[in-house]
């Protein structure tokens, strides 16, 4: 993908967090009448559509609210990866000249303590769920644990990244959790699965989100207020990772990572290198995922985090903010919008319109990065 | 009450190891992760391994499909042991202190159950059991 040739014209949100009454599908249509504002634009302006939750109904029945206009819809099921995924599908109409305006959207609302993985779905025997490994949050602790011991880092660092995004939410009015919390609180909840504790998680939400991408011609056009989609790029897993529900990690050795080499794809594509980033959105399902995917996506040297953290550098304000409006610790985890949650971030970032959590010095170039089950992974970069 | 008169076979967990590439598989495959390999044959692995990383359920699982022991939840180590067939099996981890990392972290464990999940044991809780 050579660099330029799309932009996002349009960014736009829902509500994040509990909202009794209001359907899953009611949260998409907000979000994409919100970008298409940001854009200047309304629906029956858009030529092709892609878009997914995953448990909050199918993306293409929306046309029933949106209007007719008879345009093709896709729907998109790819876990975490969904949003990233209908970007990437958005991206290529453009690419391939088959569209000049293209939506995606992705959107969820989890009840209560959600996520109820059966074995079979998996692959796995059912004794792994009368067992009690169906446990997501299992997974992300013992990756952590052993993360922390290979590289001697402190546990502390968990409590520090969670309450940054606790403290970075409470900036962001759209956040779900706007109550700071300290490091002592975060440190001092409930263990879910050691080292983590019930506040380093975040919680199955509810939200939409929707990005408006177009050619740069139609960009020119309209005097949006354009940021440029430099690269995207989905991978799935290679051999030797380590993922959630898995009976046995193949392979010897440290375990490889698909954010790695998503991450990689796209700075190659982008042509820039992780040093020129001002601002990221990293995955950061617990707050450890946060602190391996620093070094995962090429940010720093594994076991360096914690220099970076001691420093400030992801801080709003330091040398690469990460999160900056509170991650999904603080917005919630609606698994379809968490990818465009991100990209609706960073354009924010990029425009300098994101008001009390801003970060200063005009930030020109941004990443996002995505990462799920059963190892899926998404990044772009975008310039401003 | 009937009295065990036999000694009872050693659990063994059945893998596979891929015949183009020697990758071997947990539980046994069809088809290998590595090289896409087809042929496989049966692999009766290793008993003994070393704790690769382990962590400690403290909530009761949701039910179903989490089935509590008789006497009710009680907090238990998972994790993955590192076998010396080259490959690391998930395993609940039995120990006399789920809380001491000394027992647990990098710790020899033998397999102790393969139903309905491996199970394997630190030699301190081996030895209280005798
Ligand atoms: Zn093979």
């Amino acid at each position: 993908m050579s660099g330029g040739d799309v932009s996002i014209i349009g960014a736009g949100l829902s509500r994040f967090g509990r909202q009794p009454g209001v359907s899953g599908r009611e949260m998409a249509v907000q979000a994409i009448h919100a970008a298409l504002a940001d854009a200047g634009l309304t629906w029956p302006d858009v030529q092709v559509a892609f878009g997914g939750s995953d448990g909050a109904g199918l993306a293409d029945t929306l046309v029933a609210e949106l209007g007719l206009t008879g345009i093709p819809f896709t729907n998109v099921k790819n876990g975490c990866a969904t949003g990233g995924s209908a970007l990437v599908a958005a991206v290529n109409a453009i690419r391939s000249g088959a569209a000049e305006i293209a939506l995606a959207v992705g959107f969820d609302k989890h009840p209560r303590g959600a996520f109820d993985p059966r074995p079979e779905d998996w692959g796995l025997p059912v004794g792994y769920g009368e067992a009690g490994l169906m446990v997501t949050t299992q997974f992300f602790a013992v990756k952590i644990a052993r993360y922390l011991r290979e590289h001697d880092l402190p546990a502390s660092l968990l409590a520090t990244i969670a309450a940054k995004a606790y403290r970075n939410g409470a900036l962001n009015p759209n956040a779900w959790r706007r109550e700071p919390m300290t490091e002592e609180q975060v440190a001092g909840a409930a263990m879910v699965n050691d080292p983590l504790t019930q506040y380093m998680f975040c919680s199955p939400g509810e939200g939409g989100a929707a990005v408006v991408v177009a050619t740069p011609a139609v960009a020119k056009r309209l005097g949006a207020r354009a940021v440029k989609l430099l690269a995207v790029a989905p991978r799935t897993r290679a051999f030797g990772t380590f993922e959630v529900f898995s009976p046995a990690i193949q392979g010897e050795g440290t375990p490889t990572s698909v954010s790695t080499v998503a991450a990689r794809a796209a700075f190659e594509m982008a042509g820039v290198a992780p040093a020129d980033i001002d601002v990221a959105q990293l995955q950061d399902t617990e707050s450890g995922a946060e602190l391996m995917h620093l070094a995962e996506t090429g940010f720093c040297a594994h076991g360096e985090q914690e220099k970076w953290i001691a420093e400030g550098a992801t801080e709003i304000g330091g040398r690469l903010p990460v999160n900056t409006d509170g991650g999904c610790i603080a917005n919630g985890e609606p698994i379809g919008a968490s990818g465009l949650r991100q990209v609706h971030e960073i354009v924010t970032q990029l425009r300098g319109e994101a008001g009390a959590r801003q970060v200063p010095g005009n930030p020109r170039l941004g990443f996002t990065h995505v990462y799920g089950a059963p190892g899926i992974s998404a990044c772009a970069v975008l310039e401003a | 009450m009937t009295v065990e008169t036999t000694v009872p076979e050693a659990p063994v967990l059945r893998g596979s190891r891929c015949a183009d590439c020697g990758n071997v598989a947990f539980p046994e495959a069809a088809g290998c992760q590595r090289c896409g390999g087809t042929a496989l044959s049966p692999l009766d692995l290793a008993r003994r391994g070393t704790v690769w990383a382990h962590t400690v359920q403290r909530f009761a699982p949701k039910s179903p499909p989490y089935v509590p022991p008789a006497g009710g939840f009680a907090p238990f180590a998972v994790g993955y042991v590192e076998l010396p067939d080259g490959v690391r099996v998930e395993a609940v981890l039995d120990a006399i202190d789920i809380d001491d990392p000394a027992e647990l972290t990098g710790a020899v464990v033998t397999l102790v159950a393969t139903e309905p999940v491996p199970r394997f044991a630190t030699r301190q809780h081996q030895e209280a059991g005798r």
